[in-house]
């Protein structure tokens, strides 16, 4: 049996209303180990300006590389209090902000271990569907091995990498167009 | 002794992609605002690995009994037509798609969002929010009790009306599961000329988004029921490898 999948819509300009509820902004209460860190960015459109109405979400592994869901077969530890998601909805200035720590590697095709990464879900009115990204780490030597970043040509895999902007804070942007303009995924 | 042969246990290897014309693609002119908003690279196409096949859970400890019923949020009860939405969610394989968030917003029964960005000089309806959300019951059932919301004119282009809808967010059981979608009503002579309903070619795609009227949902000298059944992307399986 085969059914269609439900034809996507666009979220529109209230998801506010809707979506707020369970904003995530910080993933890592006290006691989740792991490295902490401020991952910040902002969504611009093609003219470059924020886009205010976003929501982007986010979905990690914990730091030993294991997602807190029954279908991770991995026998590593579950962190308590860590369930992985977060959300956040873009400011004025199309700003976003996640406290969360740095994921573990997990296994990607083939069982070879994938670099450290964090999957993304952006979603904002003129997208009738969202758009799907990954944040990397810098200065990860595991990125050069990395077999996503492998099928992304290599000028633009930088989109993909987050920069370190001080000790614990790093900077991913979302660049819907044009010079810069971060790789998406068709997932 | 014989042992009797059990099912294999299967694994999820991925997710299907969708049926042409059945999903939008980013670029839709006649969706003005997907101009600035568009990729203009082609996509990367992503295996799904370990971090699209899992996905965020959540519990009854975040979901309350309430949070279903938008017509009892406040202290009296909202102006409008009160209605049942509910129905099933299910994967491509019609299995249901149990204990999952759904989470819906709308506007008020005149056309009206409790929003700062809506200035459509429609009434605020001081007993509606127009939020809710519920988890899926173990055969994937949900349902929610509202008020039919109301047409809305926007900018898109020279006198656009948006029809009736309700705004649908699904999580289902992975990353690649994630869904954003709305309903809208059955006759509604407005589709004809809605933009993001006529968002894809497949005709029958489009007319999946319209729930039906319900009789069996329907509460008598209540509430009239509209049943709408959604569909996620359905798991593509193989024999999980066992060592013996
Ligand atoms: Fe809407």
């Amino acid at each position: 049996m085969s059914l269609q999948a439900t034809t996507s819509q666009t979220v529109g300009p209230y998801l506010h209303i809707g979506l707020s509820w369970l904003i995530t902004e910080n993933l890592a209460p006290k006691g989740v180990p792991g490295e902490r860190m401020l991952i910040r960015g902002r969504v611009l459109d093609g003219d470059g300006r924020p886009v205010n109405d976003a929501l982007v979400e986010i979905w990690q592994a914990n730091a030993a590389g294991k997602y807190a869901h029954p279908r991770d077969p991995q026998a590593k530890p579950l962190a308590e209090g860590f369930r992985g998601f977060g959300r956040s909805a873009t400011n004025q200035d199309g700003a976003f902000r996640f406290r969360t720590i740095k994921p573990g590697p997990v296994p990607g095709p083939g069982g070879k271990l994938q670099a450290p990464h964090i999957a993304v879900n952006v979603f904002m009115r003129g997208q009738l569907k969202q758009l799907v990204s990954r944040i990397y780490f810098p200065g990860e030597a595991a990125n050069a091995k990395d077999p996503v970043l492998a099928l992304v040509a290599a000028d633009r895999r930088p989109t993909l990498v987050a920069k370190a902007v001080k000790p614990g804070m790093l900077e991913w942007n979302v660049i819907l167009q044009g010079k810069g303009e971060t790789v998406f995924f068709d997932c | 002794m014989k042992q009797a042969k059990a099912a294999p246990q299967m694994e999820v290897t991925g997710y299907r992609r969708p049926f042409p014309g059945t999903q939008p693609g980013y670029l839709f002119p006649t969706y003005a605002a997907t101009v600035k908003r568009a990729p203009t690279q082609p996509l990367v196409i992503l295996p799904h690995t370990l971090s699209e096949l899992t996905g965020p859970v959540f519990g009854h400890d975040e979901v309350l009994p309430g949070d279903h019923d938008l017509t009892r949020q406040h202290k009296g009860a909202p102006i409008g037509e009160r209605i049942i939405v509910s129905g099933r969610v299910l994967d491509q394989n019609a299995r249901p798609v149990p204990h999952t968030l759904v989470e819906i917003w709308q506007a008020n029964s005149a056309g009206r969002y409790p929003h700062k960005v809506d200035q459509h000089d429609a009434p605020m309806d001081p007993n509606f929010t127009g939020a809710g959300r519920c988890l899926t019951d173990a055969e994937g059932r949900y349902r929610f009790v509202t008020i039919r919301p109301g047409e809305y004119p926007w900018g898109n282009h020279y006198n656009a009306w948006r029809p009736a809808h309700i705004h649908f967010s699904l999580f289902g059981p992975a990353f690649a599961t994630r869904l954003v979608t709305q309903m809208y009503f059955p006759g509604d002579p407005l589709l004809a000329y809605d933009p993001m309903y006529n968002c894809v070619p497949d005709e029958r795609a489009r007319q999946r988004l319209i729930s039906t009227l319900d009789w069996e949902s329907t509460m008598p000298q209540i509430a009239l029921g509209y049943r709408f059944d959604i569909i996620l992307r359905g798991a593509e399986e193989t024999p999980m490898q066992t060592k013996r």
